[in-house]
């Protein structure tokens, strides 16, 4: 009976909770231009091929270093291939590392949030200190070490990133499980009968999710300024691929005679993080109206 | 407070223990040869099994760490892989040159963040902090190695004011203040950005608390009541949130000083990454522990000097 109940309002609860966040979001023009922002990446990396007539591997040795021109609206890099090609299909690179990495910080950094705010006792002291000890480590010095022993490429960068990423996830859901404990759900269930497992995934998970999807479009943003930043000192993504940090490493060569080169990968990586940190910043707002009045921008 | 200092470094021993099983594990684990790397692809297999032998490669896991352990106990943290010299005189030499830069970023940081963070609580929602807001949020976006690059190109090549890259000389020194200038300013404005809207946030709650309405009903002037009593309370967690952000400062301390060509640890570990000196990647990590530890352990106590209720028994 009592299950029957929860199993009827919760969801009708969680989905008026939605739909308020949503026309909170609507309202937001920061909101508006982040979605903007992550639509029209989606679209060019989808559609790269039709976007732009240039190959971003081709090299054309005729018109090599080149300003921007109606032909070249971006310009040419050294090996004549065309700047503006080469950073749609970089959306690819971004949106592919952005996601995958924090699918890796999820993974990890949930896991062992649920698992420390749950059991409590010596294996939350154990995963706690764990994830104290990570944090000691500066981000990059870590996310270098890793890039660097494992070897270049876009897939090592993406362990290397997602491997620094998950200790905030840990932190921001051991506190929700934390406060989700106290609810009187969760001692129903387990009054009823539920087991560990059917109580941490069907009751608790929800309840985190809030912070969680909160946090994660800050996290992309995040992944995808460190993986740029890996593959601009070398350790990630290796030329020729079209990724951003590679191309302003490629560009920083040729700062002398071709400004447009470093220029303007660097412009597309703080839009589509902008556009990210927008859309995170106002979902947070959404999601939580009391912290509007704290960090409204 | 003594005892307090006294418990946090002991606690320094297991968190720096478990570092270097990470890293060492990482090391390990980690696919290529750097022996290889040393010799080159065509060297005799002979050479490579003797020069493995040599640098005691060969021994198992275990027993390397511990050797490395032992050694790392009395100071010496081994020797480069690649250039024979010894790891801790390499990172020795090269530590002062990124503390100053860390040094001065921080006091950047602070002088500019703590005005910027006031002036935008208490004009809310005015042009000034809709502004400062953007301002903000724009440069937290922007890649910390993209500004630098646009930096040299607009400062160094376009209008010569600053140097392209290096280290001019000590901080004290104007030749090396203007080598300093550009990496200072761009790794200390990020935080700037990240800090003052903490300071604002900070104010902002504390401004509408009563003691608050109090100073002010008793015809306090509006400059005490906000540098001298909010300012102060507002500092509290701003202290705590900079202590987050060390690891921070640190991180993209390593990305600058590899633009700018900085002779520091930062860039001395991209080098020894990218060439495989296990030894001196170990030796930096562990100093990058050290150094957000202690950093951490000087901003708690700057907690009892800021707040006097704060006592750490």
């Amino acid at each position: 009976m009592i299950l029957n109940q929860e199993k009827n309002t919760r969801p009708e609860a969680g989905e008026t909770h939605l739909k308020a966040a949503l026309r909170r979001m609507r309202r937001d023009k920061a909101a508006l231009a982040g979605t903007g922002i992550i639509l029209l990446l989606c679209l060019m990396a989808a559609t790269a091929p039709f976007v732009t007539p240039y190959d971003p591997f081709k090299q054309d040795f005729e018109v090599m270093l080149q300003a921007p021109s109606l032909d070249h609206p971006l310009g040419t890099d050294r090996y004549g291939r065309d700047v503006l090609t080469r950073i749609v299909y970089g959306c690819r690179y971004a949106l592919i590392i952005g996601v995958a990495v924090v699918a890796i910080q999820l993974m990890v950094g949930m896991t062992l949030g649920l698992v420390a705010g749950f059991y409590g006792g010596w294996l939350e002291t154990l995963i706690m200190r764990f994830t104290d000890v990570m944090l000691s480590i500066p981000s990059v010095v870590l996310a270098v070490a890793i890039a660097g022993f494992l070897g270049g490429g876009v897939q090592n960068v993406i362990i290397a990133v997602g491997a620094i990423g998950w200790r905030a996830y840990t932190r921001l859901v051991r506190a929700a499980v934390l406060s989700a404990k106290e609810e009187t759900f969760v001692e129903s269930a387990r009054a009823v009968g539920c087991g560990d497992l059917r109580i941490v995934l069907r009751h608790i998970l929800p309840y985190t999710l809030a912070p969680v999807i909160a946090y994660t479009s800050l996290a992309v943003a995040g992944a995808i300024l460190w993986a740029a930043a890996l593959s601009f000192l070398g350790l990630g993504a290796q030329p020729p691929t079209p990724e951003w940090g590679a191309m302003l490493a490629d560009g920083r060569e040729d700062m002398m005679d071709a400004w447009w080169i470093a220029t303007f990968p660097g412009l597309a990586i703080m839009v589509t993080v902008l556009g990210f940190n927008f859309f995170g910043d106002a979902l947070r707002n959404a999601l939580d109206p009391k912290m509007k009045r704290a960090v409204r921008r | 407070m003594l005892k307090y200092a006294l418990r946090r470094l002991l606690l320094l021993i297991p968190v720096l223990f478990i570092v270097t099983v990470l890293i060492s594990s990482l090391i390990y684990f980690s696919p290529g040869d750097p022996v290889r790397v040393m010799l080159g692809l065509r060297a005799q297999p002979e050479a490579v099994a003797r020069i493995r032998a040599e640098l005691g490669l060969d021994q198992p896991y275990y027993i390397r760490y511990l050797k490395w352990l032992g050694n790392a106990l009395q100071g010496n943290l081994g020797r480069s892989l690649q250039r024979n010299e010894k790891v801790s005189e390499m990172i020795l030499e090269r530590l002062p040159a990124s503390l100053e830069m860390t040094f001065f970023a921080v006091v950047v940081a602070l002088l500019l963040a703590v005005p910027i963070g006031v002036v935008s609580a208490t004009r809310e929602g005015g042009l000034t902090d809709n502004l400062l807001s953007l301002f903000s949020l724009f440069w937290v976006s922007m890649p910390g190695f993209w500004i630098a690059i646009i930096a040299i190109m607009i400062f160094s090549l376009y209008l010569g004011i600053f140097p392209i890259s290096g280290r001019g000389g000590p901080l004290w020194d104007l030749e090396g203040l203007r080598y300093l200038a550009l990496p200072g300013l761009i790794l200390g404005i990020r935080q700037v950005a990240i800090i003052s809207r903490l300071i604002r946030a900070g104010m902002l709650e504390i401004l509408g608390e009563d003691y608050i309405r109090t100073a002010r009903s008793k015809g306090l002037a509006e400059r005490l009541v906000v540098y001298k009593h909010a300012l102060r309370n507002a500092m509290i967690p701003t202290v705590t949130i900079f202590g987050l952000q060390i690891p921070e400062i640190l991180s993209l301390s390593v990305i600058i000083e590899t633009v700018f060509a900085w002779p520091g640890t930062g860039r001395l570990l991209v080098d020894a990454v990218l060439k495989r000196d296990y030894t001196l990647v170990q030796g930096i990590v562990l100093v990058y522990a050290l150094l957000v530890i202690l950093m951490n352990l000087a901003v708690d106590l700057l907690y009892a000097y800021i707040d006097p209720r704060i006592k750490h028994e």
